[in-house]
């Protein structure tokens, strides 16, 4: 039963994710991107990572990704040739940069194989939220701080390119 | 495989339940609008006109579905499920009752006591948007597009002070679980008299998730995006028949998960102060969700009782009172909590 969900979800995340690269429409793109984080969103619920789940929706496709939307909608990026112009640009950057994440990432999956198989967490599997909270309080306590900071970085600049004085133009 | 069959009984009864309800909550709300305007409403079909939702259901089955020609017809067409889905999904994780004793089995009555109850709520309100969203977009229509866009904008924002509202409750409950937090308010007292329901502990906090919520359901006051006056009738206004029904339906049924959700968190779910919560016989039971029902009614009502009352705010006045009142209290009430925590430890 497990196994039957999890190759139906991965399908759907592997087939939106090709989708999204090769709809022309951004609405689609981005409407098969949502498809791919929800398929995510289940194989975590299917390794019992409940709370990444969760967090995967709310985040990603409750935020992000209406913000895209959100986007796309008030610019009306439907027409091809308007997405060619800016894109068409930067498409060898994108390729080279794409093309060093895959070997970056079939090298980290590569090594793990190696080392054998992770010892599996049993309190992580049982009390996901309250295992996680203390372990993120805890033993990743560094990470966890500087990724505040980096995102508190982000939005006080965000701040700051808004509220920028545009030279009086009267 | 009977907990499996014992989940399908419990989905097939709430969704059930809740489908009716959407339709009488639809005819509660055209009774309530006319006694508060003095008028009527409908009592012509059925006694007091209490089969006027059968007429209505028929009617917007038989109407002409019309699709024109302007549209994006496969998100035109996945919109009206995009929206009415989530809308019935948020009940899922709702404690409608405590246990019941039926043919010798003690059935939880929820139908999920996910360890992320209140994860999931939020997660699920957030999707809400996307139907509205798409819809307005897919029209091709420039008000259904500005109420698409002014839809996003305000769920966002709202969205925030909801989570963080709830945040000073969990400190609390130091639980995700709906059942744990009900669990909590149905045992002790505040101040010796007063059960010990959220309302009384975090005032702020249910102020400020009950507006959050009405501006989450698109209700009056917060009703911008389908605004009849400016923007004829906003994201839906292209839609007939059915489709339009389902838009009209995801809003009640928002109305119904968002109501019970009040209950819930804030106001002890299925607590009765007075009746002894461990107690699981059967009449008590019964009792319990009948409490809930109850109290789920009521602010039911409240829904309609101030969108009758209160006139639609401008859209700046919205988001100020999102961004600069609702998000800085909800933010306070958890520092307070906190300190509150911390000195009675």
């Amino acid at each position: 039963m497990e196994t039957a969900v999890f190759y139906v979800l991965a399908t759907i995340a592997v087939a939106s994710a090709v989708l999204l690269v090769l709809f022309r429409n951004p609405v689609y793109s981005a409407l098969s991107l949502v498809a791919t984080l929800f398929a995510v969103a289940g194989l975590f619920v299917l390794l019992n990572a409940y709370f990444l789940a969760a967090v995967q929706i709310i985040v990603y496709a409750g935020a992000v990704m209406v913000l895209f939307l959100f986007v796309i909608m008030l610019l009306n990026l439907g027409h091809s040739e308007a997405l060619e112009s800016t894109v068409g640009r930067y498409r060898l950057t994108g390729v080279i940069f794409l093309c060093a994440l895959l070997v970056a990432q079939l090298t980290a999956v590569g090594t793990r194989q190696l080392r054998g198989p992770v010892a599996e967490n049993e309190a992580l599997r049982t009390e996901n939220v309250q295992t996680l909270g203390k372990l993120l309080y805890t033993d990743f306590l560094f990470p966890f701080e500087v990724a505040s900071i980096i995102l508190l970085v982000a939005l006080i600049g965000v701040v700051v390119l808004v509220k920028r004085e545009t030279p009086e133009t009267t | 495989m009977d907990y499996a069959l014992e989940s399908l009984i419990k989905i097939a009864i709430v969704l059930g339940v809740i489908i009716t309800t959407v339709a009488y909550v639809v005819l509660a709300e055209r009774k309530v609008s006319a006694y508060i305007q003095n008028r009527l409403g409908p009592n012509r079909v059925g006694p007091w006109g209490l089969l006027q939702p059968l007429a209505d259901g028929l009617k917007f089955i038989l109407k002409e579905d019309v699709i024109p020609n302007h549209v994006n017809k496969a998100i035109y067409l996945i919109a009206p499920a995009a929206i009415l889905v989530p809308a019935l999904m948020g009940f899922a994780v709702v404690p409608f009752g405590d246990t019941l004793m039926v043919v010798g089995r003690e059935v939880q009555l929820i139908i999920s006591d996910a360890d992320i109850g209140v994860l999931y709520i939020l997660a699920v309100s957030s999707l809400g948007v996307y139907g509205v969203v798409l819809g307005g977009w897919a029209s091709n229509n420039k008000y259904a597009l500005m109420g698409g866009v002014r839809a996003s904008a305000q769920m966002i924002s709202y969205e925030l002070s909801l989570g963080l509202s709830l945040i000073g409750v969990l400190m609390i409950a130091e639980s995700l679980k709906l059942s744990d937090v009900v669990n909590l308010q149905a045992t002790g007292t505040v101040l010796g008299v007063l059960p010990a329901w959220f309302v009384f502990n975090q005032p702020i906090a249910c102020l400020v998730f009950m507006v959050s919520v009405f501006a989450e359901t698109n209700r009056l006051p917060f009703d911008l995006p389908e605004a009849e006056q400016e923007l004829v009738a906003g994201y839906h206004a292209e839609y007939s028949s059915m489709k339009f029904a389902m838009f009209f339906m995801a809003e009640y049924a928002h109305m119904i998960t968002a109501s019970a959700l009040i209950a819930t968190l804030f106001f002890g779910g299925w607590h009765l102060p007075g009746v002894d919560p461990t107690d699981s016989s059967f009449a008590l039971s019964v009792l319990k969700v009948l409490v809930f029902a109850v109290k789920t009614a009521f602010f039911l009502f409240v829904f309609i009782w101030v969108r009758w009352t209160v006139p639609r705010f401008r859209y700046d006045q919205v988001m100020r009172l999102g961004w600069k009142y609702l998000l800085p209290l909800a933010l306070l009430n958890v520092l307070l909590t906190g300190l509150y925590l911390t000195l009675n430890r």
